[in-house]
C-alpha cells in the first residue's frame, strides 16, 4: 500500500513511443524530506521520468503514485490539485512568450486553484520569489530578452513562488558556461534548504549533483558551504542512473563514486 | 495491405476527438475571455484588410466576367444581381475562409506548434490549465464569430467594386445596381452565406490547432505543421462547399 508519507512512487513503470520504449520497467520510491538526483546520457529517459510523474505522460504499464494518490489512469482534471503541489522547471525553462516576466511567475498563482492565493497578494509573492533568484528587476520584461541563463531562473522562480512540497528541475545547468552553471546550482540548493522541499534534479553532469550532495546554503553568510554527514539537507539525497530507458543504480554519493560499473564510473570521472 | 491508410485515418479520428472534446468543453468553465477578445483581434481585425482587399477585387472581376457575357444577351442590367448572387452564396465564403485559413490557420498552427516544442504545452498542464480550454476554445469561438462578420464585410465591399465598373463602364444607374443587386438575393442565399464561413470557421480553427499541438521535431516540424494545415484546412473548405451548395441546391 502507498504509504501517506510517500511524495512519489513509479511501480514498473515502461512508458512508450510508437512501440518503442522511452523508459522501461523503471521503480523507485521518493519520501517526504528526500531528494534524488537523477542522471543518465541524452535520450535515456529522464525527461520521460519527470514527464510521467506528474501525469504529462501516461504509463503504458506500471502504475505511478503521486503524495500516495494513483495517478495511473486519474482524469486530467483531477490531476490539477496534485500538480499544484508540485514545482517544475522544464528543460528549456518553458517560459510565456507570450507573458512578461512577471505573469510567467504569477501564471501558478493564478491558475492553481488549489494554491488559493488572494489576488492583491500576487504581485508581492511574485516579487519575492525573483527577489529569491536575483531577478528583481526584471518584472516587465518578456523572455526572450533575457539570456539562457536569467531564463532558468525565472524558470526556478516560478516553479518554487507557490512553495510546493516538491519540486523537479529538467537538466538545469544544460547548455549553459560552467560560471552561470554553477550560479544555478547554488540557487536550486538555496531553494532546497531555505524552504525544505524535496527536491529531484535530471541532469547530466554528475558534478551538479555532487553540489547538490555535499554542499548546503547557510542564511548567515548567504553562501553555499560544505555539508557535514550529518545534515538534514544532504541526509536523504540519492542518486539514481538511467541508462537507455533502464534504472540502472540507486545508491547515495559514495556508492556511486566506489561503483565498478564502467557506464556509472563513466559519469563519476568525466568531472 | 491497408498499412498506408492506417495513420491518415488515425488523424482524422483524433481530430475528430479533439473537435468533439472542445464542443463538450464550450459550456464549461473557466472561459478565458481575455483570450477570446484577443484572438477575435487577430483573427478578425487583423485580416481586415486583407480581406476587404480580396473582396473588391473580386467584385470588379466578377462584374467585368459577367457584364461581357450578359452584354450578349443584351441583359448588362443583370450585372447587379448576378454579382450579388455569387458573391454573398460562394465567392464571399470562399474566398473569405481561403484568406483565412492562410492567414489564421497558418498562425494557429504555428503558434501552438512552437509552444509545444518548447514544451510550453506542457507548463501549462502542469500549471494547472487545460489547453483546450486556454488555447483552443477562445481560437474556435473567436474564429466562429469574426468569419461570418468578414465574409459579410467581403460580400459588402465586392458589390462596391461591382457597383464602381457598373457605373463607370457600364454606363448602369446607382438605382438600377443596388435595386437589382438587393432584390435577387433571398433569405435562403444570405442563409448560405452565413452558415458556410461559420462551419469553415471550425474547421480552420480546428484543423490549425490540430496540427499545432501534434507538432513534432522542433523548429522543422512547426513548419511542417504549419503547411499542412494551410493545405488541409482549405481542402476541406472545398470539399466541403461542394457539399453544402450540393445540399442548398436541392432544396
Ligand atoms: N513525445 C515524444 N515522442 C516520441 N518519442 C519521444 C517523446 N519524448 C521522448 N521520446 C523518446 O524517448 C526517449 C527518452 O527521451 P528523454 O526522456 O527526453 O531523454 P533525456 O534523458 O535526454 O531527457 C528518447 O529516445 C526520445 O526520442
Ligand atoms: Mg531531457
Amino acid at each position: 500500500m502507498p504509504n501517506t508519507d510517500s511524495i512519489l512512487r513509479f511501480e514498473k513503470v515502461t512508458v512508450a513511443f510508437g512501440g518503442d520504449p522511452a523508459i522501461e520497467d523503471v521503480s523507485f520510491e521518493i519520501r517526504a524530506g528526500e531528494s534524488r538526483v537523477i542522471l543518465g546520457a541524452a535520450g535515456s529517459g529522464k525527461t520521460v521520468i519527470l514527464k510521467t510523474s506528474v501525469g504529462l505522460l501516461r504509463p503504458d504499464s506500471g502504475r505511478v503514485f503521486l503524495f500516495g494518490q494513483d495517478i495511473t489512469e486519474m482524469k486530467e482534471q483531477d490531476q490539477f490539485d496534485l500538480r499544484a503541489r508540485v514545482g517544475m522547471l522544464f528543460q528549456e525553462s518553458a517560459l510565456f512568450d507570450s507573458l512578461n516576466i512577471e505573469e510567467n511567475v504569477a501564471y501558478p498563482l493564478l491558475n492553481q486553484k488549489a494554491v488559493n492565493c488572494p489576488e492583491d497578494q500576487v504581485h508581492a509573492r511574485v516579487e519575492e520569489a525573483l527577489t529569491f533568484v536575483e531577478l528583481g528587476h526584471t518584472l516587465e520584461k518578456f523572455p526572450s530578452e533575457l539570456s539562457g541563463g536569467m531564463r532558468r531562473r525565472v524558470g526556478i522562480a516560478r516553479a518554487n513562488v507557490t512553495e510546493p512540497a516538491m519540486v523537479i528541475y529538467d537538466s538545469p545547468t544544460a547548455g549553459l558556461d560552467p560560471i552561470t552553471a554553477n550560479n544555478i546550482m547554488a540557487l536550486i540548493v538555496k531553494e532546497r534548504d531555505v524552504r525544505h522541499a524535496t527536491t529531484v534534479m535530471v541532469t547530466q553532469r554528475f558534478q551538479d549533483g555532487a553540489i547538490m550532495a555535499r554542499y548546503k546554503y547557510d542564511r548567515a553568510t548567504e553562501t553555499l558551504v560544505a555539508a557535514t554527514p550529518g545534515d538534514a539537507s544532504i541526509a536523504g539525497l540519492k542518486f539514481l542512473v538511467m541508462k537507455q530507458g533502464r534504472l540502472v543504480f540507486e545508491g547515495t554519493l559514495a556508492e556511486m563514486e566506489q561503483s565498478k560499473d564502467p557506464y556509472i564510473s563513466k559519469f563519476v570521472l568525466r568531472n | 495491405m491497408l498499412d498506408f491508410l492506417k495513420s491518415p485515418v488515425l488523424a482524422v479520428q483524433e481530430f475528430v476527438f479533439l473537435t468533439a472534446r472542445t464542443i463538450r468543453n464550450l459550456p464549461v468553465r473557466p472561459h478565458y475571455w481575455r483570450d477570446i477578445l484577443m484572438q477575435m483581434d487577430i483573427i478578425g481585425v487583423g485580416s481586415l484588410p486583407i480581406v476587404l482587399l480580396v473582396g473588391f477585387f473580386s467584385g470588379i472581376v466578377m462584374a467585368l466576367q459577367m457584364s461581357r457575357a450578359l452584354q450578349t444577351y443584351g441583359a448588362v442590367s443583370q450585372t447587379g444581381p448576378i454579382v450579388a448572387i455569387t458573391l454573398v452564396r460562394e465567392m464571399g465564403p470562399v474566398l473569405t475562409s481561403v484568406v483565412a485559413a492562410g492567414r489564421n490557420a497558418a498562425g494557429i498552427a504555428s503558434e501552438l506548434g512552437s509552444m509545444k516544442v518548447t514544451e510550453q504545452i506542457d507548463a501549462m498542464r502542469a500549471l494547472g490549465t487545460d489547453p483546450i480550454q486556454k488555447l483552443v476554445k477562445p481560437r474556435l469561438i473567436a474564429t466562429c464569430v469574426m468569419l461570418p462578420c468578414l465574409t459579410a464585410i467581403a460580400d459588402f465591399v465586392g458589390l462596391l467594386g461591382g457597383y464602381f465598373i457598373g457605373i463607370s463602364l457600364l454606363n448602369l444607374t446607382s438605382a438600377e445596381y443596388w435595386t437589382g443587386a438587393y432584390r435577387a438575393l433571398e433569405y435562403d442565399d444570405v442563409a448560405q452565406g452565413l452558415l458556410k464561413p461559420f462551419i469553415y470557421a471550425i474547421v480552420i480553427s480546428m484543423v490549425g490547432c490540430f496540427y499545432g499541438l501534434n507538432t513534432r521535431g522542433g523548429t522543422q516540424g512547426v513548419g511542417l505543421a504549419t503547411t499542412q494545415a494551410v493545405v488541409s484546412s482549405i481542402v476541406w473548405i472545398f470539399a466541403l462547399n461542394a457539399i453544402i451548395t450540393k445540399i442548398f441546391v436541392s432544396f
